[in-house]
């Protein structure tokens, strides 16, 4: 080809080029009107249709969370003209300082385009509502748009449940484009760790609208429209009957209430005491009432059950008797004598008085502190390890293996890991191969340095429940309608304690029930295996600890009752722990009025309660 | 050599200039109706983009009445020097330039910023035409192929790295040089197969497409003549595309980033995009579509007043124009920017030297990929790609790379000694 026909070539594409666009130009501008008509019905407008947040149920099918609609007023700057500034700010109930001012506010906002609707007022009252939508003719620019807010059918699990609040300048960024100024998100609780889930996917709505903000019909039929959908429904283990009573029991009380299945992990009940009603954070109210719990002094939006460390108490009793048995330093007749406490050198653990010597069973059922002492004595000094650093560090892989000094992993936001110091931390504190059994002696029975959530402790206890597992506990049974989507909700792990060596310990927590410290939690007819606890609380009173799981074969509910300082165990926390477990396994808690009662009424605070701790009470 | 001779106002292609000016000054008026306000209804407001777009004009004529008086030769000297400055720019933006929307691509010195890759452009066609026109440089031979591909691309692979597709693919339009200057015919046959294969490989399943090639090679087969070189070369020919429209998918999900999968899906019509790239084109098609036959008339375009077309300053410019002016006006636009390019390709023509005519050529094929993208994104028919319409969008750095494109050969051209009496290759 010569270079005269290449040129030819070249001038042949660009004219084609020419041609094509002048035919599409023809075609659009000439023969095809719906150009024409979307343009002279002026303009189009995109309505978001926000989705129905998907509802929440208790794990007996139970509606506890729904949804309530609300009316925000919505303004597209661009079409504002020629408003009556005056007759606005009236129907609205503003100055003309304030309407400039959120005009300003609007324009400083994330994505401001001014052909795009931001909110002007949120959540405008019935009455304004009213008002407003007779005038919208008026207003050019305005509109109102329907969204919906939440609504708690009872004033209690408010930690569960947590709360939605307006999403920030950095939520608008991280979602690329998801949210908007104005809208909703889950801030805590299930409402923040299913968010996903729960908000569905908003759909867009292309309308056109003449200058004077009248709807024409829609664009193209709709086809551009995306339907909303709907955010999907969540079941919770949760049992509301359960945790109601749970609330009430500890109502004008401090401290937490953890009940779990053991079989699957999921939590039945919940309790953080002091808490709040779930429904001040809904509506207008929404930031004052956050405000004002945020500085209320009894910390009432703090999450005990999953955040606060107790010391751990009798639970490593327990868990002492197993991590014996499996090292091959105790068996169930291993005999220790108690002459009231434990005596190693300078050092003294007392202990109560009980009949001595004991074998591990009556170790357990008595808890006898000596015993146990001992029992971390052997475990420690285990000749078959080259020291104690080593020993130890097999003590804390056990101890650890019961999902104890870390984060368990449950569905909720602020989950704390509890304390269980590992062997550098005693290196810390003494130097390398300077400490040993007796140094940390009250690792044995509980105390010392240890720090356990709730949360841990009921699951610790459906691990011995369930003979040597546990399934990360958590919260959400089914999302839309399937089980929980995390499989990690449905794996089991194995504590490094083998089965058969359960066996004798529980027999011990039996007879704590029957004829130990916890008798006055007994249910007739029902076996139930537990330990109180009172542990030591260096700040204060002790607090009274119980935890137990029932019936001892094949067991439905584990649980754990931290109630501070309150005293013996068994004053306090065995009782409403076995009025919790009664309810759960029967469907019933008055066979026993004066226990009732007692827990109903027992006042431990001390002190006023504030206005928004003391609303749940539902007895 | 080169006879020493200032340019003399007959010299000059005053139809180039002429078209130059229509251009540049009908997109202040576009640029001007597209952003005004007002509150500012001067044009030389410099509160608005189109004040400060008539600052633009005054420094980029003044540039120009410049390269008018630079001597001749000047270009052709330093061409490279010219090339590797603005090769060096391209890379030192890519380590310490300012990100404006997602693009590393900027230069800021003081409140001035530009953009490196804009002027890029002539840096290539410049050193581009002086290795071309060098002596013993003959274009069959495989080494003068691959420099003068090197020399063409090397900006577009720099230009990639920094996240500006659009101004990087300007830098495939030298292929019509290369073309012209003894490039094979099927090398544009090639790349348009690449285009179309793509195109049918994201429509349909690649399965089908490999059986359909097959059976239209077999039909070619049947066709043809039969010896033994002919099949090889069908079936050759038959797999390379087989493998090519298998990996096409592969390419798109893994190699284009997200906002890119998103344009083409929107242009093909898989997807439906209306916050993103799917909201610029329908609000472009309204604007241009309303316009009828002799369009709204100047500021009347209520699309371009509410604003509803993003980036309509830029590079959504010729909304204006269609919509204001109608398909009159379009067409006139689009004819006369047909009769620009067919003006500079035929004063590259009739150039006596090789630098000349190749750099016209260069100039002529830049001008006509924006030309190809920018009004057929508008238009709904290419995919979005940032890339501005030149003379008319709003933008300093653009303005001003393409009058000194088009002013060098201008300038180049107006030396009447150059041009060649008869025909000559």
């Amino acid at each position: 080809m010569n270079s005269t026909s290449k040129r030819t070539v070249l001038i042949i594409i660009f004219v084609s080029v020419a041609l094509v666009y002048i035919a599409r130009l023809a075609v659009m501008q000439l023969f095809d009107d719906s150009y024409l008509r979307s343009a002279q019905e002026n303009v189009l407008q995109e309505q978001t249709i926000y989705p129905a947040r998907g509802l929440v149920y208790d794990r007996t099918g139970e509606l506890l969370v729904y949804n309530d609609a609300i009316y925000d007023l919505i303004v597209t700057p661009e079409q504002v003209k020629g408003l009556d500034t005056n007759e606005f700010c009236k129907v609205l109930g503003i100055t003309k300082e304030d309407f400039i001012k959120r005009f300003e506010k609007i324009k400083r906002g994330v994505g401001y385009a001014a052909y795009r609707p931001a909110i002007f007022e949120k959540q405008l009252t019935i009455p304004t509502y009213a008002a407003f939508q007779e005038k919208l003719f008026d207003f050019p620019g305005f509109q109102v748009e329907v969204r919906t807010d939440r609504k708690y059918q009872h004033s209690n699990a408010a930690h569960i449940m947590g709360y939605i609040g307006e999403v920030t300048d950095r939520d608008i960024e991280k979602s690329d484009g998801y949210y908007r100024m104005g809208d909703f998100k889950g801030r805590s609780g299930i409402e923040y760790s299913y968010e996903d889930a729960l908000r569905g996917r908003k759909g867009i709505k292309y309308v056109l609208v003449d200058s004077k903000n009248r709807t024409q019909g829609r664009y193209k039929e709709g086809v551009f429209d995306t339907p909303a959908v709907a955010g999907q429904n969540i079941t919770l283990g949760i049992d509301q009957k359960l945790q109601e009573l749970g609330e009430a029991l500890m109502n004008n009380k401090l401290g937490s209430v953890v009940a779990i299945e053991p079989a699957t992990g999921e939590i039945l009940a919940m309790v953080s005491m002091p808490t709040y009603d779930p429904n001040l954070f809904v509506g207008r109210q929404r930031g004052n009432n956050y405000m004002a719990l945020l500085q209320d002094k009894a910390k009432p939006l703090f999450n005990r059950p999953i955040a606060a460390p107790y010391p751990p108490g009798s639970i490593f009793k327990v868990l002492m008797s197993l991590v014996g048995q499996q090292e091959g330093v105790l068996t169930p007749n291993t005999m220790y004598g108690c002459h009231g406490g434990y005596h190693m050198g300078g050092l003294t653990v007392g202990c109560h008085p009980h009949g001595s010597p004991l074998n591990l069973r009556g170790a357990v059922a008595v808890s006898c502190n000596a015993y146990f002492c001992q029992v971390y004595r052997s475990v420690i000094d285990n000749l078959m390890y080259p020291n104690s650093e080593a020993a130890y560090k097999k003590w804390y892989e056990h101890i650890s293996s019961f999902g104890i000094g870390h984060r368990l992993g449950v569905d909720l936001f602020g989950e704390g890991s509890g304390f269980l110091p590992p062997s550098t931390y005693y290196d810390k504190v003494y130097g390398r191969f300077h400490w040993k059994s007796s140094t940390t002696i009250s690792l044995a029975i509980g105390q010392g340095e240890l720090g356990i959530t709730p949360l841990q402790m009921a699951n610790a206890t459906a691990c011995v429940a369930n003979r040597g597992y546990y399934i990360t506990p958590h919260v959400v049974k089914t999302v839309n309608g399937k089980k929980n989507p995390n499989p990690e909700y449905s794996q089991k792990h194995w504590a490094s304690v083998d089965t058969p060596f359960y066996n004798i310990v529980i027999d011990g927590m039996e007879d704590v029930i029957e004829r130990g410290t916890g008798r006055i939690a007994r249910i007739p007819g029902i076996i139930m295996c537990g330990k109180t606890g009172t542990a030591q609380n260096p700040h204060g009173k002790d607090h009274s600890v119980f935890f137990a799981f029932a019936p001892k074969d094949n067991p439905k509910i584990a649980i754990a009752v931290f109630v501070e300082n309150a005293g013996f165990g068994a004053t306090w926390a065995a009782p409403i722990a076995s009025l919790m477990i009664e309810q759960y396994l029967t469907g019933k808690h008055d066979t026993r009025k004066y226990v009732l009662e007692r827990m109903l009424k027992g006042n431990l605070t001390h002190k006023n309660d504030s206005a928004t701790t003391a609303k749940t009470v539902k007895h | 050599m080169i006879q020493q001779q200032q340019p003399k106002p007959s010299n000059i292609d005053w139809i180039t200039l002429i078209l130059y000016f229509i251009f540049v000054f009908g997109g202040l008026l576009c640029v001007y109706a597209s952003v005004y306000r007002e509150e500012y209804p001067m044009i030389w407001d410099t509160h608005m983009n189109y004040g400060k777009q008539v600052i633009w004009i005054g420094l980029s004529l003044f540039i120009g009445i410049l390269i008018l008086f630079v001597d001749e030769k000047f270009f052709y000297a330093f061409a490279y020097p010219i090339y590797g400055i603005t090769l060096f720019l391209l890379v030192a933006v890519l380590l310490a330039g300012t990100t404006v929307k997602g693009s590393s691509s900027w230069i800021e010195i003081g409140g001035f910023r530009m953009q490196p890759a804009e002027f890029a452009k002539f840096g290539a066609a410049l050193a581009l035409a002086k290795y071309l026109s060098g002596f013993n440089v003959k274009f069959k031979d495989r080494k003068t192929q691959v420099i003068a591909f090197t020399i063409s691309f090397l900006p577009l692979f720099i230009i990639l790295f920094q996240n500006e597709t659009g101004s990087a693919l300007v830098f495939g339009s030298f292929i019509f040089v290369l073309y012209r200057e003894g490039l094979p015919g099927y090398f544009l046959f090639v790349g348009f197969m690449v285009i179309v294969l793509s195109v049918l490989a994201l429509l349909v399943p690649p399965l089908y497409l490999v059986i359909a090639i097959a059976v239209l090679a077999l039909i070619f087969l049947l066709l043809i003549r039969r010896n033994r070189q002919n099949v090889l070369v069908v079936a050759a020919v038959s797999v390379l595309m087989m493998a090519y429209v298998s990996s096409v998918d592969y390419v798109f999900e893994n190699v284009l980033q997200a906002h890119q999968k998103s344009r083409i899906n929107v242009l093909l019509g898989k997807e439906v995009d209306l916050k993103g790239a799917g909201y610029n084109v329908m609000q472009s098609k309204i604007a241009i579509g309303s316009g009828g036959f002799i369009g709204k008339g100047f500021l009347e375009g209520t699309q371009n007043k509410f604003r509803f077309v993003p980036e309509q300053s830029t590079d959504f410019i010729f909304c204006t124009i269609g919509e204001e002016y109608g398909f009159l006006g379009s067409s006139i636009f689009i004819a006369l920017y047909i009769l620009l390019l067919w003006r500079i390709v035929y004063l590259a023509e009739r150039q006596r030297y090789k630098f000349n005519r190749i750099y016209g050529y260069s100039v002529a094929s830049i001008l006509f990929f924006h030309f190809l993208i920018n009004i057929g994104m508008t238009l709904g028919l290419m995919p979005v790609i940032g890339i501005p319409l030149p003379f008319i969008s709003y933008g300093g750095s653009s303005l001003l790379s393409f009058t000194i494109l088009l002013f060098i050969f201008i300038r180049l051209d107006s030396n009447k000694v150059n041009e060649l009496r008869g025909e000559l290759d």
